[in-house]
C-alpha cells in the first residue's frame, strides 16, 4: 500500500508545520522570557541559558502572586456561579413541566443576541451605585446567568431517561433532591465541560475588571499584562514575556488536561 | 412534591410556581444586568448626560444623527466592516483546514490537536502581548524576517495602511483554537458508515469532502460562523493593547469607540447610541445567519 504511505507522510508533514506555526508564538515568548536586554536585541531563537531573571523580575514590579489569586477567585466564583444558576434553569426547562414554558426558554436564548458590551455602561453604573466597584461581587455576579450554559446542560439532561423521574417520584425523593442527588451527578460531564468553559473565559476576561477595578486590591492578571506593557514598553521585554508566561500557564495547562473534554461537551451543545 | 390538599388553580399551578422557582436566579440575574442596562441603553441613547451618566436633557434622535454624519463614527463603522471581512473568512477556513487534517486517525494525533486548540487557553491581553512584540518595528521577528529576504520593512502596527490588517492577524491566530475545537467535535460526530460505503464506491479524498464531510458538518460550520461574526463585532482587548484605535483611526473598532466615547470621554449619550448600533448590526446578523442557512444546512 505505497498510496497510504505516501498520504500519511504528506499528512504528518502538513500537521508538523502548521502545529508549529500555531505554536510558534506562544514558544517564541516563553523563550523571550529567559533572555536578557541585548540577547533580544540580537534576535536569537534559544537563550543562553535558563535563568528565572525575569520571573523574579516580573514578581518584584507587579503585584502578580495579588493578581493571580484576584483571578483564581474571581474565575472559580463565576464557575461556580454558573453551574449553579444554569443547573437549576436547566433542570427547570427539561423535568418541570409548566405552561408558556417554550416561551421562557425562548426568551433565555434571544439574550444571547444581546451583546454584553452594548449593556456595559448601565451595569457600570449600577455597580458604581451598589458600591461594588474593586470588589469580587462585583467582578462576578454579572457573569452568572448564561444563556449558553443553560442550553448546553439542557441538551444533556433531556437525553436522561424520564423513567428516572418516576422512578425517584416513587421512591419519595422530593424534586431538589433528584435534582442534587440523581441529575447533578449523571451529569458531571457536561458540568464539567461548562465549568471548564466557565473559568477559562472568566479568568481571560479583559474588559470588565479594565472597567470596574481601579486599584490592585481585585484586579486581575489580564489587567497587570496591560500594566506591565505600559511601563516597561520597549525596556524589557524578558520581564513582560515572564509575565505573560505565568499568566497563560494556568489555563493552558487546564487546557491540555481538558481538552478532549472540552472539544466533545462544547459540540454537542452547539448542535442538538 | 408534598402540597396540602388546596382546591384548583393552586394546586395546578404547582409546577409553574415550583418550575419559576428554578428559574428565578436566571431570571434576576437576566432582569438585572442584561434586560434593564439594554432598555437604559436604548433610552440614554436619546439623551445628553451628566458625568455620572443620569439623562439631562432630551435630544430625541439627535445623538444618532450626529453618529451617521460624524466622519469618525462612519469611519469606525467602516473599520469594523473590513475586520469582520478579513477575519471571519479566513479564521474559518483555515480552522476547518486544521481540524480535518486532526481528524485523520494517526499515532500522536493527541498532540497535534492539543497544539491547535492551544490558543484557546491564551487571552486576549497575553496574547496581544506576545504579538505586540512580533510586530514591533525593530526588535519584532517580522520585521526581522523581512530584513533577513531583503523586503522592505513594514510599520506594522504604526502605518494606517497596515494597522487593521496586522490586527486581523492576530486575532485570526488567537480565534483559531475555539474554533477548531468546535469544528473538530463536529467532524468527529459524522458518522463513520458513511465513509465506509463511499470508499467502497471508490470516491477520492476531495469528493468525500464536498459530498460527505461539508454537508454533514454544516450546522457545526453554521454555529462558528455565527459565533465568529458576533466575536469578531465585539473586539476589544487586542486594540486596547495593540494600537489604542489608532495610528489615525484606523482601528478604531466599534466596541473600542464605546469605551472611549463613555469611560474617557464621559459622552454616555453618543456612546450608547453606538452602543445601540450595535446591537442592531448583531441582531441583523444573527437573524440574517439564521434565515439564509436554516435552508442549506443539512441536519442529521
Amino acid at each position: 500500500m505505497r498510496d497510504s504511505t505516501l498520504k500519511k507522510v504528506w499528512i504528518y508533514f502538513l500537521l508538523i508545520v502548521t502545529s508549529v506555526m500555531v505554536f510558534f508564538p506562544v514558544l517564541y515568548a516563553f523563550m523571550i522570557s529567559f533572555m536578557s536586554g541585548p540577547e533580544i536585541l540580537q534576535g536569537k531563537f534559544f537563550p543562553e541559558s535558563f535563568k528565572f531573571d525575569n520571573y523574579l523580575k516580573v514578581f518584584d514590579r507587579l503585584p502578580l502572586v495579588k493578581y493571580l489569586l484576584n483571578s483564581f477567585i474571581v474565575s472559580l466564583t463565576v464557575m461556580v456561579g454558573q453551574l449553579a444558576v444554569c443547573s437549576l434553569a436547566a433542570y427547570a426547562f427539561v423535568f418541570i413541566p409548566f405552561k408558556g414554558r417554550d416561551f421562557v426558554f425562548f426568551i433565555f436564548i434571544s439574550t444571547m443576541m444581546i451583546p454584553w458590551e452594548a449593556t456595559m455602561i448601565p451595569n457600570f453604573f449600577t455597580i458604581q451605585k451598589l458600591d461594588w466597584l474593586n470588589t469580587y461581587q462585583g467582578m462576578s455576579l454579572p457573569f452568572f446567568a448564561l444563556a449558553f450554559g443553560t442550553f448546553l446542560l439542557r441538551q444533556h439532561f433531556k437525553t436522561i431517561p424520564k423513567e428516572l423521574q418516576e422512578a425517584s417520584q416513587i421512591a419519595g425523593l422530593s424534586r431538589f433532591a433528584f435534582f442534587w442527588k440523581v441529575i447533578l451527578p449523571v451529569s458531571k460531564t457536561s458540568l464539567v465541560t461548562l465549568g471548564a468553559y466557565g473559568f477559562l473565559t472568566t479568568w481571560n476576561m479583559y474588559l470588565w475588571p479594565l472597567l470596574i477595578t481601579t486599584n490592585s486590591s481585585v484586579r486581575t492578571v489580564q489587567i497587570g499584562l496591560k500594566q506591565l506593557q505600559s511601563q516597561e514598553m520597549s525596556t524589557d521585554w524578558g520581564v513582560v514575556m515572564a509575565g505573560v508566561i505565568v499568566v497563560i500557564i494556568p489555563t493552558l495547562l487546564l487546557l491540555f488536561i481538558g481538552q478532549k473534554q472540552l472539544q466533545k461537551g462544547l459540540s454537542q451543545g452547539a448542535l442538538k | 412534591m408534598t402540597t396540602v390538599r388546596a382546591p384548583g388553580v393552586w394546586k395546578r399551578s404547582a409546577n409553574l410556581r415550583v418550575g419559576f422557582l428554578y428559574l428565578l436566579p436566571s431570571i434576576i440575574l437576566f432582569s438585572v444586568f442584561l434586560f434593564y442596562p439594554m432598555i437604559r441603553t436604548i433610552y440614554l441613547s436619546f439623551f445628553l448626560t451628566d458625568q455620572n451618566g443620569n439623562a439631562a436633557v432630551n435630544v430625541g434622535f439627535e445623538n444618532y444623527s450626529y453618529l451617521l454624519t460624524s466622519p469618525a463614527f462612519l469611519n469606525s463603522m467602516k473599520a469594523t466592516g473590513l475586520f469582520v471581512l478579513y477575519t471571519v473568512p479566513i479564521g474559518i477556513i483555515l480552522a476547518l483546514f486544521f481540524a480535518l487534517l486532526a481528524n485523520e486517525k494517526l499515532k500522536g494525533i493527541g498532540f497535534f490537536r492539543t497544539m491547535y486548540s492551544s490558543t484557546m487557553g491564551i487571552s486576549v491581553a497575553a496574547s496581544s502581548v506576545i504579538w505586540l512584540f512580533l510586530f514591533h518595528p525593530s526588535v519584532g521577528l517580522f520585521n526581522r524576517i523581512l530584513l533577513a529576504i531583503n523586503l522592505p520593512q513594514i510599520q506594522w502596527l504604526l502605518d494606517p495602511e497596515w494597522a487593521l490588517v496586522s490586527i486581523a492577524i492576530s486575532t485570526i491566530w488567537m480565534n483559531t483554537g475555539f474554533s477548531f475545537l468546535i469544528l473538530l467535535g463536529g467532524l468527529q460526530n459524522i458518522d463513520e458508515h458513511l465513509y465506509e460505503s463511499s470508499r467502497i464506491d471508490g470516491a477520492g479524498y476531495f469528493y468525500r469532502l464536498r459530498r460527505i464531510t461539508i454537508p454533514m458538518l454544516s450546522p457545526t460550520l453554521f454555529f462558528i460562523i455565527t459565533i465568529s461574526l458576533i466575536n469578531a463585532f465585539q473586539t476589544f482587548g487586542q486594540i486596547d493593547i495593540l494600537t489604542k484605535g489608532g495610528p489615525s483611526q484606523s482601528t478604531n473598532l466599534i466596541v473600542y469607540s464605546i469605551y472611549r466615547e463613555a469611560f474617557i470621554n464621559y459622552q454616555f449619550g453618543t456612546a450608547s447610541a453606538q452602543a445601540v448600533i450595535l446591537f442592531i448590526i448583531i441582531l441583523v446578523v444573527t437573524v440574517l445567519q439564521f434565515k439564509l442557512l436554516e435552508k442549506k444546512v443539512h441536519y442529521q
